[in-house]
């Protein structure tokens, strides 16, 4: 499952990345295998999304999260 | 001042390294540019405890030394570039302690480019109010380097920092992190034998980074890429495998050094104000309210200055003229001139209150939530949630808002952002607006509150924004992309704003408006004195002896014959005949030769439009008494017809023309910067006054 499947609340685990220049950037930011992400909430138009992965608030395009894998 | 020792300060974004840079030099600073770029170079001086001076460059913030954006390209640049003035001696290093995982990611690479270094442990207190432990002297131990802890917002252990900038090594100490070699072995191994490199960090970098950096020959590039093909160098892999690396790295050593609790206190205060402020319903209104209430400061609270300032400048270039003897050298320093810089001068309050607000909106962390929440509905028209922020500064100057388009990833929405900007109503546009729709909009209120004019002039604005989506969705079909856009994006802790932060923008956002946007205004009000003040062949003597004849000085008082020489000269001078030269082209559009002289003058600057109808209409004394003015254009009448000039169709052309023509020569001068390539501003001057010729055409012909 990838982290555009989660709703706002749930926790995943960070597996793998399906690309690999996205994966580079998000691990720069704190986005790592291994680590436990939520989403904090949606944006009021649906898309982006904010998630929360190593004490840091990330937003994101839903498009960009289903490239996250999870556990 | 020559500096002792150059210190670089590098380090995330959010993690307080602005606040650092003002505390060390104070109002001691400096903008200039990296060369090559167009990136700002902010350095500063800093007096060390043991009397030498450091000079200190602010880095822009970055998450890896691997650039995502113009502004992080510098930062290895400045780093690596061992032949160049502004290479520093020692890099300090700006850590969060709140979250120090993230953070030594950067430090690490910095680490391994084996330059001395310094380890600034920011936010210190916040991680002690948290519960967060750190062994320092372990931490300092297992690196390698001194640790620093401080609080850059309370000038907590700033002192301590400047004495470890003070005794710091000239040779690199730092423990290794990685394994670097292994990462490319082969390649490494022949890029460092090639160029005489010592450092396996910085070939790898170099590898990475060829084409971005200045400092490598053509030819040296050009190797280095043919080597990456000979060992399958794969840029994107090698830089997942090294992040991996490092991390692997940073949670050992974390993992001996620091205790976290398990809950952070802090986050859950951002969370509960993100949950009003990004609300599905209310977090779009709270931002539309925000923006009304910004733009009525700005244009409220700089009313007063404005006036005292376009009021000094009169005063001046009155008392000039009293002291000084007549003559074209005069004339030229004190209506050319002086008058030139009284036009940017009185946009000072409104830039300065604009960039108070913006940097308010940043500090705060809530301009990132606004990018957040407005990204998708951005993104369907070929922006990015990015371009909010350089169209909402559109409204008070199109020139830092198009500077600001630098946090754009994207190569297509920046250029997008930049391209559509100068249509949003900047304050240039306001004082026009105001005379025209005093002019032909009667001031009465309709539905009890709704004043008209007031209506009007929303109109123009909402307007505006309405013609720059249209326009950046046409461009979103003509370009074509050369990259693919992201968008992952820190949305950081609130904070309350740091006021000398905020303050210092607002002196230094205004005193680069005045110097970049003040020489081209310079520039153009010198040409316009010329071209308005000496005319072809003898004409102006002819006048002056038609005006002495005896018959003239019964008719008119002294007061109305300068008047009247004036306004024939004018006539006759040579703006006066381009004005009669241009006539035909814009009669379609309702102008007459005297409107076409202030629409060609404007094209310098906008503001130029109100003081040039003053020339025009003689009126005398203030060019800014926009009532006179209007009084005198009110009773302008047209010689054939006897009808007004000034006609509704008339007047709302001419505001369609200002609301698209590309009136503004420091827009172009900054849209080229930013850019490096004169098609861009060509482009965006052609399709402005296309649009401009057409809006006016078709509102001339609609309302005749």
């Amino acid at each position: 499952m990838t982290l555009s499947e989660l709703v706002p609340g749930e926790i995943g685990i960070v597996k793998e990345f399906t690309d690999l220049e996205m994966s580079v950037k998000l691990m720069e930011m704190g986005c790592l295998p291994g680590e436990p992400i939520t989403i904090s909430r949606v944006a009021p138009l649906g898309d982006p999304i904010a998630v929360k992965v190593s004490g840091y608030q990330l937003s994101l395009r839903k498009f960009e999260a289903s490239t996250i894998i999870l556990q | 001042m020559k500096a002792d020792i150059k210190v670089a300060l590098v380090g995330n974004p959010n993690t307080g390294k602005s606040t650092l840079f003002n505390t060390l030099t104070g109002l001691n600073q400096k903008i200039g540019n990296f060369p090559g770029v167009t990136v700002d170079k902010k350095t500063g001086l800093c007096t060390l405890p043991d009397g030498r001076t450091a000079e200190i460059i602010d880095l822009p913030g970055t998450y890896s030394l691997y650039p995502k954006s113009q502004d992080e390209s510098i930062v290895f640049s400045v780093l690596a570039d061992k032949a160049n003035s502004h290479t520093p001696d020692l890099v300090v290093v700006i850590l969060d302690a709140t979250n120090l995982k993230r953070n030594l990611l950067l430090y690490t690479q910095v680490a391994d480019l084996k330059i001395p270094v310094i380890v600034a442990l920011n936010m210190i207190d916040l991680a002690k109010k948290s519960g967060i432990a750190i062994d320092i002297d372990l931490f300092s131990k297992k690196l390698g380097v001194p640790v620093v802890p401080i609080s850059a917002r309370k000038t907590e252990g700033i002192d301590k920092l400047k004495q470890a900038i003070a005794f710091a090594n000239k040779v690199a100490l730092q423990e290794a992190s990685i394994d670097v070699e292994a990462i490319a072995p082969q390649l490494i191994a022949q890029i460092s034998d090639e160029l005489e490199i010592d450092n396996p960090y910085f070939a790898l970098q170099l590898a990475h980074q060829h084409e971005i950096v200045k400092f490598l020959t053509p030819q040296q590039s050009d190797r280095i890429e043919e080597l990456e093909h000979e060992f399958s160098f794969h840029s994107q892999k090698s830089q997942a495998t090294e992040t991996i690396a490092r991390y692997n790295f940073i949670n050992d050593l974390l993992y001996d050094t620091v205790k976290i609790p398990e809950t952070a206190k802090d986050e859950t205060i951002s969370n509960k104000i993100d949950k009003i402020l990004t609300h599905r319903v209310f977090g779009l209104f709270i931002f539309l309210a925000v923006l009304l209430f910004m733009f009525q400061s700005i244009f409220s609270w700089s009313a007063y200055p404005m006036e005292k300032i376009g009021d000094g400048f009169a005063w001046l270039q009155n008392y000039l003229h009293t002291v000084l003897p007549a003559g074209p050298l005069v004339g030229l320093v004190v209506d050319g001139v002086l008058g030139g810089l009284s036009g940017v001068m009185v946009f000072i309050p409104q830039i300065a209150i604009l960039f108070a607000f913006i940097s308010i909106l940043e500090d705060t962390g809530y301009m990132s939530r606004v990018t957040f929440m407005m990204d998708k509905l951005m993104r369907k028209v070929g922006l990015n949630g990015k371009s909010v922020v350089p169209l909402i500064g559109g409204f008070a100057c199109a020139v830092p808002s198009i500077m600001s388009t630098r946090t754009i990833e994207n190569w297509k929405d920046r250029m997008i952002t930049i391209m559509v900007t100068p249509l949003v109503t900047c304050s240039a546009r306001l004082p026009i607006y105001v005379l025209l729709i005093g002019l032909v909009v009667p001031n009465k209120n309709v539905w009890w509150i709704f004043n008209l004019q007031g209506l009007a002039l929303t109109g123009m604005y909402i307007f505006s924004l309405i013609s720059a989506i249209v326009v950046a969705f046409a461009f979103k079909l003509i370009l074509k992309g050369r990259e693919r856009g992201y968008f992952i994006m820190e949305l950081p802790v609130y904070r309350m704003p740091r006021w000398n932060n905020v303050a210092f923008s607002m002196y230094d956002r205004s005193k680069a408006f005045v110097l970049q946007a003040g020489k081209v205004i310079i520039a153009v009000s010198v040409i316009l004195w010329v071209l308005a003040s000496y005319g072809p062949g003898d004409r102006f003597t002819q006048i002056e002896k038609k005006y002495q004849q005896p018959r003239y000085a019964k008719q008119f008082s002294p007061d109305d014959l300068t008047r009247a020489i004036n306004s024939e000269k004018l006539e006759n001078s040579y703006a006066g005949t381009l004005g009669h030269f241009i006539e035909p082209v814009i009669k379609p559009l309702g102008f007459d030769w005297k409107i076409g002289i202030a629409l060609i003058t404007s094209f310098a600057a906008r503001e130029v439009f109100v003081g040039t109808m003053a020339t025009i209409y003689s009126v005398d004394g203030n060019a800014d008494k926009i009532e006179s003015v209007q009084n005198k254009m009110a009773s302008a009448k047209n010689p054939q017809t006897g009808q007004p000039v000034f006609s509704l169709a008339v007047a709302f052309s001419l505001m369609m023309f200002y609301a698209f023509a590309m009136q503004c020569a420091s827009t172009v001068a900054v849209v080229y910067r930013e850019t490096k390539n004169w098609r861009w501003p060509a482009i965006q001057f052609a399709y402005m006054t296309v649009l401009a010729y057409a809006a006016s055409f078709i509102a001339y012909h609609l309302l005749k």
